[in-house]
């Protein structure tokens, strides 16, 4: 089996689905359903986590779905470090999914913050999938304190983009030492085929399923464009030939 | 994951199976991937690739001009001692041979390098045997820190060390590291070291990591073709690159390709590698190792070294000597091994001037070290 590997936890599907934006919590739990998914992230600031009526997390159910709460709406560390900890508190597994967003615009995620607060939860026991900006370098540098993936943004959450951050990605993919998940602007069953298909181990979609006319059927359409995408990268996809170019033998010393 | 247990996933013998069952369809598609994997360095290595030399060449030399430009870095081998506890079968300064010994003083020591200097070098090598009692890591910090001046940067080709060790030396000035496993073959390994420290296989092929561990800037590996499979030699080197290179992003690392020299003791290579074979295996590691320097040392002669050149060769060695104190007392008795370009420094940048390349004498600079 091909399974996705997080933290010592096997995973069937690699496709994370987020739980905001829905019209309904129906509509919510359709698109999960029909997605395959086994990880939701929940933004803490959303719920109620000592309340097990909370109109999200009655929703979900724990025995089928790893819930992955998230720090969004934290402007620094250590607003991201004390949400991580209150959800832990309140019973939920050590799994957070760590979102510095002091941008309120574009949402976009803060390097030096993320960095600071995966140190703190790493060493305080914490399986930390921290978002980012598609920047290799920083992959590197929370991959060294310990975070049990990367995910990096394939455009500004919401915007449906698609896989914009291309270059920056495959380089993230092909250095990485942990999984990379491709999270936030993902617009179609096509994007997550793109990154799939580059050899990302999974994505996090939530928009797209969100503000789908059916989001039920969305899921299913995105659970397959991640399992066509997977498959493609472990089939080997045909290359695309470099163009012939003549020059002066390099060899010729060879033959003589 | 420390190298050693990614490598002992690995039974050599199937590598040498799944290299030999590639075909040139799959030939032709690692030569058109644009970040061919370890599967598709299998291709490049494999039997099935020798007919398509000229193309892996052409694609070496490309990927090669557009990471490096045409510039060859230049560097010096001092060698500072060549006594050694070791019994490495193959080796001028095996234990067992009557070669005349000898540890350089510091004073010695600055009389080569000054040779050296005034033929232009500011990258140095330091070059020891393994004999704990002559030439120790106190020593060495002193040879460094002696030398300090005079050089932009100094590696070292010396025994292996903890990491206490690498920083000991770093802390002295050292900036670079050349550490050849010799063999990736265990069982080969412990026959061709028969006795002395340098049995510990593991040991030895940790020390890289230890080294990016303390700090190292530059890291240079290799095997020593001649002893066992070239290209399982060649596989496992590719596979230690990249774990190194994911693990320790920080470092820079150097790839070397030392064939086997006659040396005093007259051991003949177990799987001599024909230039063919070698050609084929430089460009297959340039396709798997954009960003990694290839280094070639004057073992080879100046033909071939001329013509290797633009098949991904990033630094060059030249003018070398390889018994202590050979520089300024053109003493060439206890060397380790023959050279076989014998040509100047002068005269090997003038032949890469004369092709296009510019020879690179300073690259780094000791203020990084403040």
């Amino acid at each position: 089996m091909d399974n996705l590997i997080i933290a010592n936890r096997s995973f069937r599907s690699r496709l994370m689905v987020g739980t905001g934006k829905f019209s309904s919590n129906a509509a919510m739990v359709a698109a999960m359903e029909g997605s395959g998914c086994e990880i939701v992230t929940v933004a803490l600031r959303r719920v109620d986590v000592d309340n097990p009526h909370d109109s999200i997390l009655a929703h979900i159910d724990r025995e089928k779905y790893l819930l992955l709460p998230n720090t969004s709406g934290a402007r620094d560390a250590d607003e991201a470090v004390r949400l991580a900890r209150l959800a832990r508190a309140a019973g939920c597994e050590p799994w957070i999914k760590l979102e510095v967003t002091p941008d309120p615009f574009y949402l976009l995620p803060d390097p030096i913050e993320t960095l600071k607060a995966a140190e703190i939860l790493v060493k305080d026991g914490f399986v930390v999938l921290p978002y980012i900006n598609a920047d290799p370098v920083l992959a590197k540098r929370l991959q060294e304190v310990g975070t049990a993936t990367v995910m990096p943004l394939g455009a500004p959450i919401g915007t449906n983009k698609g896989v914009r951050t291309r270059d920056s990605i495959a380089i993230i993919i092909e250095q990485a030492i942990v999984p990379v998940v491709v999270d936030a602007g993902l617009g179609a069953p096509s994007h997550a085929a793109e990154a799939m298909e580059m050899g990302a181990d999974a994505v996090l979609v939530n928009t797209a399923l969100a503000v789908a006319r059916d989001p039920g059927p969305m899921g299913a359409a995105f659970r397959k464009g991640v399992e066509a995408g997977r498959e493609a990268y472990l089939a080997g996809l045909g290359r695309q030939q470099d163009r012939a170019e003549a020059s002066s033998p390099l060899t010729g010393f060879l033959h003589n | 994951m420390s190298f050693q247990k990614i490598l002992a996933k690995y039974d050599l013998a199937e590598i040498e199976a799944r290299i030999k069952a590639k075909r040139p369809a799959d030939v032709e598609t690692a030569l058109s991937t644009v970040h061919p994997g370890l599967d598709d360095f299998m291709a490049l290595l494999s039997p099935a690739a020798a007919a398509y030399l000229e193309p892996l060449a052409q694609r070496a030399h490309r990927l090669t001009v557009q990471r490096f430009g045409k510039t060859i870095l230049m560097y010096a081998p001092l060698y500072l001692s060549n006594e050694c506890t070791n019994g490495c079968r193959y080796c001028g300064f095996n234990a067992s041979n009557t070669v005349p010994r000898r540890t350089l003083t510091m004073e010695e020591i600055e009389n080569e390098a000054r040779v050296l200097f005034e033929r232009g070098f500011r990258h140095l090598l330091l070059v020891t045997g393994e004999a704990p009692k002559a030439a120790d890591t106190d020593y060495l910090a002193a040879a460094v820190a002696r030398l300090r001046p005079l050089f932009s940067s100094i590696s070292i080709e010396v025994y292996p060390m903890t990491e206490a060790g690498y920083r000991q030396v770093i802390a002295a000035g050292v900036d670079g590291l050349t550490i050849y496993q010799e063999t990736y073959d265990r069982t080969l390994y412990a026959e061709m070291h028969p006795f002395g420290k340098k049995r510990d296989f593991t040991f030895r092929l940790g020390a890289p990591e230890h080294a990016a561990a303390a700090g190292m800037r530059r890291i240079g590996i290799g095997a020593l073709l001649g002893l066992g499979k070239s290209r399982i030699e060649a596989f496992c080197t590719g596979l230690h690159a990249l774990h190194l290179a994911r693990h320790y992003w920080r470092t820079h690392l150097t790839v070397s390709f030392p064939r086997m020299r006659p040396a005093d003791g007259g051991f003949q290579p177990l799987n001599p590698v024909s230039d063919r074979d070698f050609v084929q295996l430089i460009c297959a590691l340039r396709l798997l190792l954009p960003d990694a320097g290839l280094v070639l040392s004057t073992r080879e002669s100046a033909q071939l070294r001329d013509n290797l050149l633009p098949l991904g060769i990033t630094q060059m060695s030249a003018g070398s000597c390889t018994s202590p104190g050979g520089y300024a007392e053109k003493d060439e008795s206890g060397r380790q091994f023959v050279i076989d370009d014998d040509r100047t420094p002068a005269e090997v940048a003038a032949m890469l001037r004369r092709r296009g390349y510019d020879p690179v004498w300073k690259d780094w600079d000791s203020a990084f070290h403040q």
